[in-house]
Parts: structure tokens; C-alpha cells; sequence
């Protein structure tokens, strides 16, 4: 099986979500499938672009589309980014819809010598595709370590089931997908009830209140169901929960210390990969308590943490000191 | 799209949103059952659920619409369209109603705007997002001491390797520019039809 991909911003080398990127392409190798990146692609804008302009924010997005088209004749987009994912899927869908609008930003694509078909290149979400092509029998069978003992909270945030686009195949309030990925990997999967509620996007840098409550909501929610960690499928989600967990502790005076890790490297894990090859150790809440469970060693990260700046130099003027005598 | 775009000047404020709205926003078929509202994970910070919104929209109310803090409360989560029984595209309205008020200067005391407006300087520059550049921009601007809270995280991100410190330029950055300025080149000319000179 062989599609173009968009990796998104977040998922470059040097950014937050790159062990997602780590982990999916140790595990879609035994899974059979090869992925060709588009070339020269740009950011989707998120959630940004298309709230200060709307033709431009489309036409962003079409950019990449057009390239994508272009790739080896592959006509399966795979964005492993939900937010990614959304806007490209749901922009290809509203040009297909609207042919007027196709049509604009077709005039805008001109202006840089691009076309797009619209319907040219269906963007698919990674799990989707690993869920739905490959399937879940074939998962299991390559299954070496299962995640037996091990108690996750499979989270799904809001775009990779809605808005309810053509082809989308979960429920959009109820997915399992995810459920049943982990359940065919070993892991005892909690019902988890937030497990499409929303990590609060782009709320971390508006307005804390509101992106900490909602923050809080999701992890508190694992924690009730006594989960050993959150499984995600988005970076965004990842780095809100991971990231500002101890933020939104110090906010609420709680103490939670939940993990999140990317399905992808829970995929790893039970392929019998290492933990270092699938990125695991770059969380900011320790997942080593939780892989201990299942008898898996995370190596300390490579990078040194900063040594603790001396206070003084040596080279500095020297403090007073009897004469004859070694400053200890 | 809506019909009156071809036809002249839209007539109402409820014309312009749904002109102005990308896709079929069926804003119009609104029955103020307010599963919108009761769906919105912000809905408590909004000082106008949606529904509001859409009552205030068909009976003109544009300066009060786009005074209201609701649009940058909006996470883009999607729940209200899944669920409203018009198949109202709520989150894309929410959007229309952002672009307006920013275009009109109405909007809020949200910061949400000048994000939006950093996030945009790097894809227009560079073709790509920059984390590092984005979140640290923004927060020497509206938020200098907020840096502390999160000293940890970015302690953190940056000793795992997973902050980056120079952002990428794709290589068709002339091509992508030139590509933007046509769209809002044509998002001009669609605008000056669609708020027909009242706007």
C-alpha cells in the first residue's frame, strides 16, 4: 500500500510532534505500507489563516492539494496531524461542493502557476488508514509484547471524526477505532467518556482559564477511570495534555501525572520496537512508571539536562580569601 | 453559494454571513433549538451563546454580533455542527464572524486576533509554522511574565530536542506568495459585493 503524505509543521524534525513522526514510520514499515512526502508542501494554516482570510487561508490549502496531486500519481493523502487532516480533507470537500469558490481559488492557484481538481487527492487520517487498510487482524499478528496490564485512556479529540465528512467512517461522538486499535495490541481499553472532547486547540496561548479547564477535564477523566496513561492521535492534543499538564496542576492545585503517548508508539511498543527508536522519552510527564507495567525500560533522554549554572565563575574577581589559603 | 452574491448588494446582515461563509452554511434554516449553545465546551466564557448569535444576526444586530467575545471562544471542536438538526455549519459562521470583526475593528479584548496574526507572518514567510517563533512572540506581547508558568514545559521541550530554533522556508515561497496575494486579492473584490458598500 503506498500513499502521499503530509507530515504538517508539527511533525518536522525539531518540533513538538516529532515522535509521532519517529514512531509511525517505524511502525508502518511492518505494516506494509510506504509513504512518499509531498514535495515543497506548506502549513494548513490550522486554525489560524481562515480567521483573518478566508480565500487565502483556501488557497494555502489547495496549494498542497495541487502538489499532492502531482506526487507518483498517488491519488490517498495520508495526514497524520488531525488538524492537518481536517483542513485539508474539508477544504477538498467544500471545493468539490462549490464550484464558484473552486473556481476563485483555482484563480488564485494560477497566480503561482497550480491547478487543483478538487476530489483530485482524498486526505485520510493516519489511524483510518491503519485501522481500515491494514485492519486489525493483521495488527494482532504482528503483535510480539502485547500491552497486557496496561490501562489506557484512548483519546480522540475532535477533528479526526468531525466535522462528519464524506468518508469519515467513526462516530463522530462515539469513535472506537482507536478502542479497538489498542485492544488488538494487548492493552485493557477504559470507556473513556471524554474521549472526543476537545484539548482546547490554540486556548493555551488566549486564555488560560478556559484551555486549563478544558485541559482538566480530560485529564481528570483518565484519572477517575484509573487509566495508566492517555493514547492521542493529534500533536495538538498531545502537547496540551503533556505539555501543560504540570501548568494546569499548578492552576487547580491538583496533582496529576498522567502520560500521553501517540497510539503510534503504543503500536511500537507492542511490535517489540525499542522505546528510543519510537521517540518515547521525549514526554514531559514521565511515561516510565506506566511502561514499568509492561516491562518496558526507557532509556534516559540522550541530551544532558543543562548543568546548573554556577553562580559565580571562576574567572570572576575572586571573593576575599586569607592569604595561602585554597579557596575549597 | 448563496444566490444573492451574483445579484447585486445582499440586503441583510443574515445575507452577508452566509455570502461571506465558505461552503453551504444553511444559516439561514436556524430554529433557536439551542443545541449549539449546549454543546460548546466555551459556552460559559461566551457572552452570546450561538444561538444568540443567530437570532441577533437575522434581526440586523451587526455591530453587537461583532462586538461579541463568542467567535474567539470558539475551539473549531465541531460538536455544534455534528449535532445542530439544520446541518448549520456553526464552527465555519463562527470563523465568518472573526474575519468580520477584525476587518471592522470590533472585535473583542481577545488576544486570539494578533495570534492568528503571528501564526500568519511565519506561514507567509516562510511558507511553514514555527512553534518556538509563534508562542514566544505572543507571549512577550501579551503575557511577558506567563513565561515563568511554563518555564518547565520549555525546559523540557528544548532538552528533548523537540523545540526547534530556526524556522524552515519551503522553496516555492515566491510561488506561495504569489498564490496569497491573488487570494486576498479576490477576497477583496468578493467583499466589496457582498457588503455592497453598507459594510
Amino acid at each position: 500500500m503506498k500513499y502521499s503524505v503530509f507530515p504538517g509543521c508539527s511533525l518536522e524534525k525539531g518540533a513538538l510532534g516529532y515522535p509521532y513522526w519517529q514512531s509511525m514510520e517505524v511502525v508502518l514499515k511492518p505494516l506494509g505500507i510506504e509513504l512518499v512526502e509531498v514535495d515543497d508542501w506548506n502549513c494548513c494554516g490550522a486554525t489560524e489563516y481562515i480567521a483573518l482570510n478566508r480565500m487565502a487561508a483556501y488557497a494555502l490549502i489547495a496549494r498542497t492539494l495541487a502538489l499532492a496531486a502531482k506526487t507518483d500519481g498517488l491519488r490517498e493523502m495520508v495526514a497524520p496531524c488531525s488538524a492537518c487532516y481536517l483542513n485539508l480533507a474539508k477544504t477538498d470537500t467544500y471545493l468539490a461542493q462549490d464550484a464558484a469558490l473552486a473556481e476563485k481559488v483555482n484563480g488564485a492557484l494560477a497566480a503561482g502557476g497550480l491547478h487543483y481538481k478538487p476530489g483530485a487527492v482524498r486526505t485520510r487520517h493516519l489511524l483510518d488508514v491503519i485501522v481500515n487498510d491494514v485492519g486489525y487482524t493483521p495488527i494482532e499478528a504482528k503483535v510480539t509484547k502485547p500491552l497486557t496490564g496496561l490501562r489506557i485512556a484512548p483519546y480522540y479529540g475532535c477533528l479526526f471524526g468531525r466535522p462528519k465528512l464524506d468518508g469519515v467512517v467513526d462516530d463522530p461522538e462515539y469513535p472506537v477505532a482507536l478502542d479497538k486499535l489498542m485492544q488488538a495490541l494487548g492493552a485493557e481499553v477504559v470507556d473513556y467518556p471524554m474521549k472526543a472532547h476537545c484539548c482546547g486547540g490554540h486556548m493555551t496561548q488566549i486564555s488560560e482559564a478556559s484551555a486549563f479547564e478544558m485541559i482538566r477535564r480530560l485529564v481528570k477523566g483518565a484519572a477517575d477511570y484509573k487509566a495508566d496513561l492517555i493514547v492521542t492521535v493529534c500533536p495538538m492534543c498531545q502537547m496540551n495534555l503533556d505539555g501543560f499538564q504540570s501548568a494546569m496542576n499548578r492552576y487547580f492545585k491538583t496533582d496529576y501525572h498522567i502520560p500521553v503517548l501517540y497510539f503510534t508508539q503504543m503500536m511500537g511498543l507492542a511490535f517489540g520496537e525499542s522505546a528510543r527508536a519510537l521517540g518515547i522519552g521525549a514526554e514531559i510527564v514521565d511515561a516510565r512508571p506506566a511502561l514499568a507495567r509492561i516491562g518496558v525500560e526507557v532509556p534516559p533522554s540522550e541530551e544532558t539536562p543543562p548543568a546548573a549554572k554556577p553562580r559565580r565563575p571562576k574567572e570572576a574577581l575572586p571573593m576575599p580569601a586569607m592569604p595561602g589559603r585554597e579557596e575549597v | 453559494m448563496h444566490q444573492t452574491v451574483s445579484n447585486g448588494a445582499p440586503k441583510t446582515f443574515l445575507d452577508q454571513v452566509i455570502a461571506a461563509t465558505p461552503g453551504q452554511s444553511h444559516l439561514e434554516m436556524c430554529i433557536q433549538c439551542g443545541t449549539c449553545g449546549g454543546s460548546c465546551p466555551s459556552g460559559p466564557d461566551m457572552d452570546s451563546t450561538p444561538r444568540n448569535l443567530f437570532a441577533m444576526i437575522r434581526a440586523g444586530m451587526k455591530e453587537r454580533v461583532l462586538r461579541s467575545n463568542a467567535p474567539w471562544f470558539c475551539v473549531s471542536c465541531y460538536y455544534c455542527m455534528v449535532r445542530c438538526p439544520q446541518d448549520i455549519h456553526v464552527t465555519d459562521v463562527m470563523y465568518t464572524l472573526k474575519r468580520m470583526s477584525v476587518k471592522s475593528k470590533l472585535y473583542d479584548e481577545s488576544t486570539a486576533p494578533d495570534f492568528s496574526k503571528t501564526f500568519i507572518f511565519w506561514v507567509e514567510n516562510f511558507g511553514r509554522s514555527f512553534e518556538l517563533g509563534l508562542m514566544s512572540q505572543h507571549m512577550i506581547r501579551h503575557n511577558p511574565f506567563g513565561v515563568f508558568k511554563i518555564a518547565d514545559m520549555g525546559v523540557g521541550m528544548v532538552t528533548k530536542g523537540r523545540i526547534s530554533f530556526t524556522p524552515k522556508r519551503i522553496k516555492g515561497m515566491d510561488s506561495l506568495r504569489a498564490i496569497l496575494d491573488k487570494a486576498k486579492e479576490i477576497e477583496a473584490e468578493d467583499d466589496a459585493k457582498i457588503m455592497g458598500g453598507a459594510g
